[in-house]
């Protein structure tokens, strides 16, 4: 039987340049099945490379599109990445952000008057504990009865969003919005405005840089955070050292569904203006990815947030210009994660090629002398 | 080495060399096991002799080597062709399934299909035949450690070895066990069957081996006639090096620190021991032991007195005259417990932490954290500290802790815990696979812990170990605990019994069922 000629290996130590290469083998592994998928279709490659990743931020307007939709997918993947460094697996910033912008945009629009000025601050308030008050559901359980917190913030990920449904088909819809289900729009007090002219991009990526350098903050140099790095790596180390194992869970679910929340919140009163189906394509699914190929780290999670954004207006301009279907983005975002996933195996470990390891027949002549 | 005039000899490895990437296991290791000898191999960890037993079972080849078997130069490619060959293994850690009986699991592990009925027979027959009394029937989860072990001999046996490996057999036995096994192993290699043993317990490879080969390093050592050889001869040509003993000189007790009053609980583990009414009174100034087979309750115990698993069903556990069987572990380490737990890497440390901040998972009190913020400068010079104070062989603090060995590993460990300035420290196999330099130094920081007054209980299932070090000893068998009584009032053979409790070896009521009675 001819045997493979290569075979893996444990290295002795974890790789540091793998672990940082990993993401940009995993992005360049994505671009070769893009390219591969578009002569498929009977595109040129490279064209439709260009259309994808470089013509949607070639104008300002596009540039502010690229921060502004990598504002939500920032916040979200924060907050995640937090729980997954804790072993917390949160997977519905979904069902949060919506649930942040059900409540951030109720204040909006219903205490406009009585709040005042006071009524953006009160909303982003309401956004973000309406997204933490959605994460507390799967922390009660998880630490109450043990239930899986992957599958409950999934599931609440679709409850939200017919809750949403709900009140913009009934109490909240607009009376004179032709019977469309969305609410009114909110007044301008209660909005967040543009950066600068020629750009929808608010406020709320500045917050999230904000918060990126927090998260830096608490993760690395905080007794908080070490608590839930050790839970995480080591969850019987973390019990042996007297760590809570419930408060890391609230407080990983809490900061996730807070940042969600806020992520939720800062859409309806930005760019889209008011409640209405539909209020977000996905980022808090695509959060995840998001917060893996940035390996968990706040520096790497603002710029994969960068990359997914692009991911997103790459899709809407080929679909423009090429009639491509939507499902590029999909299959874009699909193809990053399973490389990257890929990817990381070669942090742990190395391929040898069978000729490097001598035969068991050692009356056989050496061709490499054994190291001493 | 000295090659037997009329026979061939049955297992011959010549320069054998295993590389692994950081290291280099097996070094040009020669080894020749001849027709019904018991060969010992020995060394401290890490020296290679599981490299070595993992070549000749075929569960890892060689980069470079020959094996002959019998006369013919063979390649063990993997298990089961050692079995063809007629080599047999009985494994550390037995990997047998709980739910099943023996027949079905002996069964699932012969490389021939025989339906498990047709096998009980044949089970009962080797069983007789080799004074092994296992019933084939019985499911595997109610049986002790010793049967269990008594089941992977049998496993092997039905296979008529040739050869049979015995990684460390004694760990988990009994002294009566111990002694049945030696009769056994005495009958096969009378009837020309080779055992090759792998020990460190030197006083038991003395009583039966005939040849010793000691290997350090990767290299043999030497070989031995063990039966005339003293045990600090071969503890020497093992360790390269004088092994002084620390026994510490009598002392007067202080008052009581830790102390556990008709102490009961159910364990959280299904399989688990129940506790039941354990007393024990821990003084200031001493070193009690807890002897026992494992699995008869010390985790429970344990983790009942760390906190990990805080609320009993009955009695009560003080820890400086506080109560504290409800407090968490970090309320009980703020009374002055310091606790080194039997798992280093997972439990004990973070394996892919650095030292620094594994110094930080239990010394966050010791000045490494002001308002919520960790102080990387103060959990550094702690882990340096202790680096020193313990002679840990590392790089340096930012070293992960799964880069140590196990025994620097549990002394950095010991370290952390002891420089905490504990008043009771509770302490699980302290030297449980550590080489014997090691295992000296943590038994002399026990001793010094004990003459500053500090409270020590070790729980240890070597018995050498709690006869040396321990003021007094008590025996945990079916989550009871014997009466604690001064070691110089005890014999090895009466704690012996004690471990043996109702336990026995006969396999009157197993363990588990007690449990659940």
């Amino acid at each position: 039987m001819p045997e493979w000629p290569f075979r893996l290996e444990k290295r002795p130590a974890p790789s540091r340049a793998m672990r940082a290469g990993a993401p940009l083998i995993a992005a360049g592994a994505m671009l070769i099945t893009g390219s591969i998928v578009f002569a498929a279709l009977g595109q040129s490659p490279l064209g439709a490379l260009y259309l994808f990743f470089v013509e949607p931020i070639a104008s300002v307007y596009g540039s502010g599109e690229l921060l502004l939709k990598a504002t939500p997918l920032m916040l979200c993947a924060l907050g995640l990445a937090l729980g997954f460094r804790s072993n917390v697996w949160n997977i519905g910033a979904e069902g949060q952000l919506t649930m942040g912008a059900i409540v951030g945009g109720g204040v909006a629009l219903f205490w406009a008057e009585s709040l005042g000025m006071w009524v953006l601050p009160g909303a982003l308030l309401a956004g973000v504990l309406g997204g933490m008050a959605w994460a507390a559901i799967p922390a009660f359980l998880r630490t109450r009865f043990h239930t899986s917190e992957i599958l409950v913030s999934l599931m609440l990920v679709y409850i939200a969003q017919l809750w949403l449904a709900y009140l913009l088909h009934g109490s909240w819809r607009d009376p004179e919005g032709f019977n469309f289900p969305q609410s009114k729009a909110f007044e301008d007090a209660a909005m967040l405005m543009p950066l600068g002219e020629g750009v929808r991009v608010t406020s709320a990526f500045i917050m999230a840089l904000v918060l990126a350098a927090l998260s830096w903050i608490f993760a690395s140099k905080t007794f908080a955070g070490y608590r839930m790095l050790v839970a995480g790596l080591a969850p019987a180390a973390a019990a042996y050292a007297g760590f809570s194992e419930k408060k890391n869970i609230w407080l990983a679910l809490l900061i996730g569904g807070g940042a969600a929340g806020l992520a939720g919140v800062c859409e309806v009163v930005g760019p889209i203006g008011r409640l209405q189906q539909g209020i977000s394509p996905g980022y808090g699914f695509a959060a995840i990815i998001v917060a893996f190929v940035g390996r968990l780290h706040p520096l790497g999670i603002v710029l994969a947030s960068l990359l997914m954004s692009l991911l997103y207006l790459g899709g809407e301009s080929v679909q423009l210009s090429l009639q491509l279907p939507s499902a590029v983005t999909g299959l874009f975002q699909g193809a990053l994660l399973f490389y990257l996933l890929a990817a990381d195996l070669f942090v742990t470990y190395r391929i040898r090629t069978a000729r490097r390891e001598p035969a068991r027949r050692a009356a056989e002549p050496e061709a490499v002398p054994p190291p001493a | 080495m000295s090659a037997t005039s009329a026979s061939v000899p049955r297992l011959t490895m010549r320069g054998i060399v295993k590389r692994y990437p950081t290291t280099v296991a097996n070094d040009g290791v020669d080894l020749t096991v001849r027709v019904g000898e018991i060969h010992a191999l020995i060394g401290e960890n890490g020296a290679g002799k599981s490299t070595l037993m993992k070549i000749a079972y075929g569960v890892t080849r060689p980069d470079e080597g020959t094996i002959t078997w019998e006369g013919r130069e063979v390649s063990i490619a993997s298990p089961a062709e050692a079995r063809r060959l007629g080599i047999g293994m009985v494994f550390q850690h037995f990997a047998l399934f709980e739910t099943l009986t023996v027949a079905e699991n002996i069964a699932l592990a012969l490389d021939e299909k025989v339906a498990p009925a047709a096998l009980a027979d044949r089970i009962r027959e080797v069983s007789a035949r080799y004074g092994l009394p296992v019933d084939p029937h019985r499911l595997t989860h109610s049986m002790s450690v010793g049967e269990r072990q008594r089941v992977e001999i049998v496993r092997c046996l039905l296979q008529s070895p040739r050869l049979l490996i015995m990684d460390e057999p004694t760990s988990v036995l009994t002294p009566q066990a111990v002694l049945r096994l030696f009769e056994t192993l005495r009958r096969l290699a009378g009837e020309g069957v080779s055992i090759l043993y792998i020990s460190h317990k030197l006083e038991e490879i003395r009583s039966l081996c005939h040849t010793a080969t000691i290997l350090r390093g990767g290299k043999v050592a030497g070989t031995a006639d063990p039966t005339r050889q003293s045990s600090a001869d071969l503890a020497r040509l093992m360790v390269g090096a004088e092994i002084a003993e620390c026994r510490p000189a009598p002392r007067e007790p202080g008052p009581v620190r830790l102390a556990l009053r008709g102490f009961t609980k159910q364990s959280w583990d299904p399989f688990g021991t129940t506790l039941r009414e354990v007393d024990l009174q821990v003084r200031s100034g001493e070193i009690v032991g807890i002897a026992g087979v494992s699995g008869n309750g010390q985790k429970e115990l344990l983790a009942s007195i760390s906190g990990e698993t805080p609320g009993c069903d009955g009695g009560s556990i003080e820890i400086c005259d506080t109560p504290a069987e409800k407090l968490l572990p970090a309320e009980r380490r703020a009374l002055g417990l310091a606790f080194v737990p039997e798992e280093r890497l997972g439990r004990g440390a973070v394996p892919a932490l650095s030292l620094a901040h594994n110094a930080l998972l239990t010394g966050a009190r010791a000045g490494m954290v002001r308002s919520g913020f960790v102080r990387a400068e103060a959990a550094g010079e702690f882990a340096r500290e202790t680096i020193a104070a313990f002679k840990v062989k590392c790089g340096d603090e930012t070293s992960p802790a799964e880069s140590l060995s196990g025994g620097n590993l549990q002394k950095f460990i010991v370290g952390r815990e002891t420089r905490l300035d504990p008043k009771v420290m509770v302490v699980a196999q302290p030297t449980w696979g550590v080489d014997v330099g090691a295992a000296q130094l943590i038994h002399q920081a026990l001793v010094d812990l004990r003459n500053r007054g500090v409270a020590v209980l070790v729980v240890s299932e070597e018995l050498e170990e709690l006869f040396t070090l321990c003021d007094r000893i008590a025996v945990i068998a079916q989550g009871r605990l014997s009466v604690l009584q001064p070691t110089e009032t005890l014999s090895v053979e009466q704690v012996g019994v004690l471990m043996g409790g109702a336990t026995s070896d006969a396999g009157s009521v197993p363990a588990g069922v007690a449990a659940h009675a």
